[in-house]
């Protein structure tokens, strides 16, 4: 230990603050969330840890919170963390509507969690919120699907498709790679389910995931339809390596210079 | 006082209705107001008393049940809010600036799909009734659904009822409170009901 790492608002000589840093971590090993926009959707899975045989997965809480009727968020890291955030985020998105008879704006839902985490970065007696969060939504007569992401240190972006937690930076990599413009609303669930089985191995029933449309109410897709979908993304995938396999089976002994070039013809 | 607020509770709604007219003193300013407001998806409150205090009141309580409902992933039920209204009213008596607020909180139990209405007042009394009214429409209508309601009556014979409380407020009060706006609490949720408001009753 340095000993920078004591109090939380004292800065280390090279300019770190230990602390936020070490909350950063334990998004790291938070389970996986991942947010993406379509068209006029968007998207939320997450990562759920398998329940214990005698857990009663009926009330064990889920990852993905509504803030407002308009806004929901996913988040990754400590979960009794998330509890408080959420619980002060809610609350702020109901006062917001009385001060000013508007539903707040998923930016400005976004910027209140920011600050609050911001705010425990840098007052005494407390630690920062060990948890990265995904907020999602439509703002009040707006069909522009919104996609926001916090961070420990207060930081907040926004992203057209996010992964945040446990091997965020594989999914991430993965959404840079197959995400398109102006998704539909199959395309959108299927590549959030996509992203998360590059990092959940045990498929369909450790996934959640949230659909927000435009002036509708939050929508938990179904178990039976994320085993539907995932069932079909496995079986596409096999397909795919098998004519993979058969392929450079054939190709390899035509064209040894150019291996896996028989992919760019085609 | 001058403001009518009825409620009717049946077999499987309630029926709240709110007079039109904002006043001021003497002058009404406005002559569409909707002094209702909906707290969730099957519990509607309807207000009357100092403006200002009323609409700030049931926002406040609108706010209030959203919240939990958000925090607790249920909605809460119609005698919940109504006992929380009355805390709530409690609470601001003993205030050094009290809500002056009269209000019917009617509801539909979405467990037990049974209707609740509530009659509350500004004194913090809270009552459970099959019918109720508040102001000077007390006077004239509780005779009228004395008489008429029984606990099962259907939607059409709530109306009914409503028309002839309704008639006998235009033949007897001597104030032009601008109509009735009608909403309807079911199982399936709130709806406005058009009324004709400009029928005229002569008065004997």
């Amino acid at each position: 230990m340095s000993g920078y790492d004591r109090a939380l608002s004292v800065f280390s000589p090279d300019g770190h603050v230990f602390q936020v840093e070490y909350a950063m971590e334990a998004v790291k090993r938070g389970t996986c969330a991942v947010g993406v926009k379509g068209k006029d959707i968007v998207v939320l899975g997450c990562e759920k840890r398998s329940a214990l045989k005698l857990q009663d997965t009926r009330i064990t809480p889920s990852k993905i919170a509504l803030v407002d009727d308009h806004a929901c968020l996913a988040f990754a890291g400590l979960n009794a963390d998330a509890r408080i955030l959420i619980d002060k985020a809610r609350l702020e998105a109901q006062s917001h509507r009385l001060t000013v008879e508007d539903p707040a704006s998923i930016e400005y839902i976004t910027k209140y969690i920011a600050s609050v985490q911001q705010r425990y970065t840098q007052s005494g007696g407390v630690r920062p919120f060990g948890i990265s969060t995904l907020v999602v939504g439509f703002d009040k007569n707006d069909g522009t699907p919104r996609l926001y992401q916090t961070e420990p240190s207060g930081i907040y972006s926004a992203w057209k498709a996010n992964a945040i937690g446990r091997s965020s930076k594989t999914v991430r990599e993965f959404l840079e790679r197959h995400h398109q413009e102006d998704m539909d609303r199959e395309q959108t669930i299927q590549l959030t389910i996509k992203s998360l089985l590059e990092v959940v191995q045990t498929g369909a029933k450790n996934i959640e995931v949230a659909i927000m449309a435009p002036g509708k109410r939050l929508e938990m897709l179904p178990d039976d339809q994320i085993e539907s979908y995932v069932k079909s993304i496995e079986t596409e995938k096999q397909e795919e390596a098998a004519k993979k396999k058969s392929r450079t089976g054939t190709t390899t002994a035509a064209i040894l210079t150019r291996p896996g070039g028989g992919e760019s013809a085609d | 006082m001058a403001e009518v607020l009825l409620g009717i509770a049946g077999k499987d709604f309630v029926i709240l209705a709110a007079s039109k007219a904002a006043m001021r003193g003497p002058t009404v300013l406005k002559a569409e107001d909707d002094k209702t407001r909906q707290l969730n998806k099957n519990t509607l409150m309807a207000f009357s008393g100092e403006s200002g205090d009323t609409v700030q009141f049931a926002e406040y309580i609108q706010a209030n049940a959203a919240l939990y409902s958000m925090r607790n992933d249920t909605e809460l039920s119609p005698s919940a809010v109504a006992n929380f209204v009355r805390g709530e009213l409690a609470r601001s008596l003993r205030s050094r600036s009290p809500y002056t607020v009269n209000l019917l909180l009617g509801g539909i139990d979405p467990v037990t799909e049974a209707p609740h209405l509530y009659w509350i007042d500004y004194l913090a009394s809270l009552a459970p009734l099959p019918y109720a009214a508040h102001g000077y429409a007390q006077y004239y209508c509780l005779s009228i659904l004395d008489k008429h309601h029984n606990p099962n009556i259907n939607l059409d014979e709530g109306l009914k009822l409503l028309t002839l409380c309704t008639d006998e407020l235009k033949r007897r009060l001597p104030i032009d409170y601008k109509g009735v706006l009608v909403k309807v609490v079911t199982k399936d949720g709130v709806r406005e009901i058009e009324v004709d408001n400009d029928k005229v009753v002569k008065s004997a």
